[in-house]
């Protein structure tokens, strides 16, 4: 059985990283050369460490499904990256930073970890900024930035609406830079669909070439999975149609433990569902909130055109409920406020689902043009979608499946439980607790691929300088690409008649409906339940066209929802087992009588880290206790 | 992978091509300019005067060769741009494109060919009596009167026809041609670029009916 | 809402292939355009056919993945629009939907849709980056940067690599997507270092791709889905004489 260790130094908080840092060992530039690194993913931190690694002279394999690494999902990260520069002299700080995503994180996030994120994210703000990447300036020409949800000051760091896509392919120009230096080699149009495991140390990952249906596989010393969240187990959800969970679980299968399954977070302001065949929800940025203000009519079921209600017949229920913070609640407060009031029977639009998010003061205060300066683009984007201008009437908007919290449990270097595998970005559990703050996502992603990563990395390549190339032709690579081959037969090989997109929707609707925004015991278990039923349906009628060995969608798509249903079935296990509520998740047994989330610290202040123990087996639950030495844990209050 | 038939990038091609350009406007200035001193109304006097004084002109010598060069370039290079174009989509759209685009942008080539036959049209009908190739006719007093070749030629509503024609096209051409070059060349700026635009429509109407009004005096009034 | 689509389908890049018809019952208004494709190809799966393959992923019109020529334009009809965001209320009831994929040397059909756009990214290996490693980055705030020009900067950057413009060409030229990354560092101090290296060789390399020559028709802004102007290809071009006209030997 797997024993947690979570690594994380001695000494004062603030010191720790620096510290632990000087201590770690490295690997001399003569030595870099000989050493191998996959890593698989290309969004903010895997395109960051791989560059990184590569300029520090690793020979780096990056791996991305798309046909480009500009394409991986940071690129549609709307509103910000955060950032404790202190430029608007609020008084922020790296401790405050610390403090803030501690609290919106509701306490179920490592103390040391948190702080290191904070403390290098002015270093990452000034790399991008090295890099090109045009963030707003002000006049002057110094650096803007705006407010965001949870927190009193305005470290957001901005580019328009279009913060991840201008980080993500500043990210992408720093690998195009290694790529034409040689030092990485880049594998597009891949999945990963298993990790090869050597000896107790991953050595390799075992892909398939998406346009010739190929399974290849490939070597190194180390691999950093920076594969992103799984949110697309929601079917709906903010992600993009590819993300998914397979490279993820392959490790979780392999034996990396997985931790907090059930922390995932729904996105307040998405725009709400049109139409049935619709298999996307597309963000309005939390920023937003900034300038627009929710409400619902007062009276239920009012289907006035949202123009004709007057001021007095409106509820601004955030503005009612948090005075404090009004409509800059957190995302999870703010999304189970608007669900509260949908399922009170408040809720706007011919479904009832969605609540407005009115410019109109805003508008009249600031004038259409500054808006239009600050938003201009989601503007364009909500009218495209939904062929309403809001600039004249309130957008409506409806949570949506967007960030897991929860990912691969890893230790303060960022490994996971197997020696020489990584995690990195949304991929892992580590920063945000039980619920992340809006723009600390990019910053972590960028953090952990620029600077944390590469440090840590070396410390555990040092053993490996005199291993010489890790030959493929050994017998785990033989075996792990076998399993991949077997599994890819088997799927094909069932010839039902129902595709995969119609399981993962209706994957996703037992998802959103039993382990979604609000969760109870029963329903978990009833949850889980259905997924198995739902399991044993799709391997006996799943249907896919067309052969293994060609460019096949439909086969891609099967064999991400196959992982999906034991993703989902270890988020209702984990939702279940943590009986309280906190951040994301909120368990209706668990509430105060305002109906806010109640925590149990008592019992609860820890990492649930959830080892594999076979496909129908239940997993063995490890608990990594979490220790607050410089936050006091409190309610999270934003009244 | 070969770039093109000759070895110039993209980008000095496009130079070349708007400074030849370019030079050919300026050119068809001066040409329009000394043909309308034909519309003096003395006779072809002024103009004769003209002509002489340009072809005595060492200097005005020296741009012949200058000019002749600058339509071969442009010419040949519009030829190349035009079969390295035509390659790199090697299967075309089922649809035509439908980008609004002006017209007259899209057409360059096309309206370049029919300039090229109106020119040698032109070449035959004056400038190669000059050379020998073609005789001279009766009624010009010598090798460089013009205007007496103008009068004959333009008195057949053919030709005439032909030259307006032409004008028209050319009109289309330069349309188009006066701020691209302009562009080609990077001199762009948001202040003024719509200036240059302006210009060039004036400057096309100003050629083409420049020299339209030539043939059409000559049918119609002379 | 009724629809008879006509769609290139190719088996792999070296099949030949040819526009089959399918028509297509009660399709909603609100559907996005590629949700009319999922739409199809359910169908197409559930009559045992294969379905149409099309590259996607974030469906909000800012990965770039998507890229379909139809009825004549890339993209669709509507102006600043990815494919994803094209809704079917933009079309009428009972047309015609003409789909094809982009169209150019450089860019190969790989299957039905699906185009190998990796020549956009040796453009971008050529040169679409500034040279500085982590940890050598001065203070955020040491190179101010005035708003005006901040601002054009994003809008170049704003480039989302779905390959429109050289769809829209007549000539298939790729000067607007290399223009947008060479004005981008072109006009901030982080860039200029190298700007001239980085034209010739972006510009050197969009020629070996086989990409077509500009003429200057401007189809490429008036269909890029973000909007980029063509000015960028004019401080390209400044940008191109300057290195051409100032280089240095090396010693």
């Amino acid at each position: 059985m797997i024993k947690l260790d979570s690594k994380i130094p001695e000494g004062p908080l603030a010191e720790k990283w620096s510290r632990y840092k000087t201590g770690l060992r490295l690997v001399n530039p003569a030595n870099k050369k000989k050493i191998d690194i996959i890593v698989v993913g290309t969004g903010l931190a895997g395109a960051g460490a791989a560059s990184a690694l590569g300029e520090l002279g690793y020979n780096v394999k990056v791996f991305c499904f798309q046909d480009s690494p500009r394409r991986a999902h940071s690129v549609a990260a709307q509103g910000g990256i955060n950032a404790a520069k202190n430029y608007r002299n609020d008084n922020d700080s790296i401790y405050r930073l610390f403090h803030d995503m501690m609290k919106g994180g509701d306490y179920r996030a490592r103390e040391a970890n948190v702080y290191r994120a904070s403390e290098v994210s002015n270093d990452v703000i000034d790399h991008f900024t090295a890099m090109g990447v045009p963030f707003a300036r002000d006049y002057g020409g110094s650096l803007d930035t705006r407010s965001f949800g949870g927190v009193q000051v305005s470290r957001t760091f901005y580019a328009k609406g279009q913060t991840g896509q201008q980080c993500l392919l500043g990210t992408y120009s720093s690998l195009n830079r290694q790529i034409a230096k040689g030092t990485v080699k880049i594998f597009p149009r891949r999945d990963m669909l298993d990790i090869v495991v050597v000896e107790g140390k991953a050595r390799g990952v075992i892909t398939r070439n998406l346009v010739t249906g190929e399974l290849e596989r490939h070597s190194a010393h180390a691999v950093v999975l920076a594969t992103g969240g799984y949110g697309t187990v929601y079917y709906l959800s903010t992600l993009g149609l590819g993300s998914n969970a397979s490279a993820a679980w392959s490790a979780y299968r392999k034996g990396a433990v997985f931790a907090n399954p059930s922390f995932i977070q729904i996105h307040p302001t998405s725009i709400p569902v049109l139409n049935d065949y619709q298999c996307k929800l597309t963000l309005m940025s939390e920023s937003l909130r900034n300038d627009g203000r929710v409400w619902v009519p007062k009276e239920k079921g009012d289907k006035r055109h949202p123009n004709e209600i007057a001021e007095e017949d409106r509820d601004y229920y955030l503005e009612r409920r948090y005075p404090a913070f009004g409509n800059l609640v957190p995302r999870d407060v703010a999304s189970r406020a608007a669900k509260e009031r949908c399922d009170a029977g408040y809720g706007a639009g011919d479904t009832g689902l969605s609540v407005y998010l009115d410019f109109k003061d805003a508008i009249n205060k600031q004038g259409e043009k500054a808006i239009r300066d600050k938003y201009g683009n989601l503007f364009e984007m909500y009218e495209k979608i939904t062929g309403v201008n809001p600039y004249k009437q309130p957008m409506r908007i409806y949570p949506a499946g967007h960030y897991t919290m929860g990912g691969l449990w890893v230790d303060y270097n960022l490994m996971t439980t197997i020696p020489g595998l990584y995690a990195i970005g949304e991929s892992n559990f580590s920063d945000h607790g039980a619920n992340r703050l809006g723009a600390s996502s990019l910053m972590q992603c960028s953090g952990d691929g620029y600077f944390i990563l590469p440090n840590t990395i070396s410390d555990y390549l040092a053993d490996d300088i005199r291993t010489g190339k890790i030959p493929v032709d050994q017998p785990a690579f033989e075996e792990a690409e076998k399993q991949v081959a077997d599994r890819i037969q088997k799927i094909m090989d069932v010839g039902g008649k129902e595709t995969a997109s119609s399981f993962h929707k209706r994957l996703g609707k037992i998802m959103w409906d039993y382990c979604g925004m609000r969760r109870d015991a029963e329903g978990l278990k009833k949850g889980m339940e259905l997924l198995i039923q739902l399991e044993e349906e799709f391997w006996k009628n799943i249907c896919i066209p067309g052969t293994d060995k060609e460019l096949n969608q439909e086969l891609e798509k099967a064999l991400k929802v196959a992982d999906f249903f034991e993703v989902g079935r270890l988020m209702c296990e984990d939702a279940l087992q943590r009986e309280e509520s906190c951040g994301a998740h909120f368990r209706e047994e668990h509430q105060t009588e305002t109906g806010e989330a109640k925590r149990n610290d008592a019992k609860f202040a820890y990492v649930a880290a959830w080892e594999y123990q076979g496909p129908k087996a239940k997993p063995i639950l490890h608990k990594e206790a979490l220790e607050f030495k410089y936050v006091e844990l409190k309610e999270r209050s934003y009244k | 992978m070969k770039k093109s038939v000759i070895n110039l990038s993209s980008l000095s091609q496009k130079y070349v091509m708007a400074l030849a350009g370019m030079f050919l406007m300026i050119f068809l200035i001066f040409h329009l300019a000394t043909n309308l001193l034909m519309l003096a109304g003395d006779g072809g006097k002024a103009f004769s005067e003209a002509v002489t004084f340009l072809t005595e002109s060492p200097l005005v010598k020296i741009m012949e060769y200058v000019l002749f060069a600058g339509f071969l370039i442009h010419i040949l290079l519009g030829l190349v741009l035009q079969w390295h174009n035509y390659r790199s989509r090697p299967v075309k759209y089922h649809t035509r494109l439908r980008s609004e685009t002006s017209t007259f942008s899209r057409f360059m080539f096309h309206t370049g060919v029919i300039i090229f036959v109106f020119l040698v049209i032109h070449l035959i009908n004056f400038f190669f009596i000059r050379l020998g190739w073609v005789a001279q006719p009766d009624h010009a007093a010598h090798q460089h009167d013009f205007y007496s070749m103008a009068v004959v030629l333009f008195q057949n509503p053919w030709y005439t026809a032909i030259y307006l024609v032409s004008f028209v096209f050319l009109g289309f051409h330069l349309k188009h041609a006066f701020q691209s070059s302009f562009q080609s060349l990077g001199l762009n700026h948001t202040k003024y670029t719509p200036v240059i635009k302006v210009i060039g429509i004036i400057y096309a109407i100003a050629i083409s009916v420049g020299f339209a009004i030539i043939p059409v005096y000559f049918l119609f009034f002379y | 809402m009724n629809f008879t689509l006509k769609i290139w389908r190719q088996k792999n890049a070296n099949a030949k292939g040819s526009f089959q018809t399918y028509p297509l019952k009660d399709v909603s208004p609100e559907m996005s355009f590629l949700e009319m494709l999922d739409y199809l190809n359910n169908q197409l799966i559930a009559r045992g056919n294969e379905p149409v393959t099309f590259e996607h992923d974030c469906r909000e019109g800012i990965c770039g993945s998507c890229g379909l020529y139809i009825n004549g334009r890339p993209h669709g009809p509507q102006r600043s629009t990815t494919t994803c965001e094209l809704h079917m209320r933009d079309f009428k009831d009972g047309e015609t939907i003409v789909i094809e994929p982009w169209r150019s040397k450089a860019f190969p059909v790989i299957k039905d849709l699906i185009v190998d756009r990796s020549s956009f990214e040796r453009i971008m290996h050529a040169g679409g980056f500034v040279n500085v490693n982590v940890g050598c980055a001065p203070e955020s705030n040491s190179n101010p940067i005035g708003k005006l020009i901040a601002d054009k900067v994003f809008d170049a950057a704003a480039c989302i690599g779905c390959g429109a413009c050289v769809a829209a060409c007549k000539n298939s030229s790729a000067m607007l997507y290399a223009a947008a990354k060479i004005a981008q560092y072109a006009m901030i101090p982080q860039g200029k270092v190298e700007a001239k290296e980085r034209v010739d060789k972006m510009v050197k390399q969009m020629d070996a791709e086989g990409f077509g020559f500009c003429s200057n028709t401007y189809a490429c802004e008036f269909d890029c889905p973000k909007g980029i102007s063509t000015d960028f290809i004019a401080l390209m071009n400044r940008e191109f004489f300057s290195s051409k006209a100032c280089k240095q030997k090396h010693a």
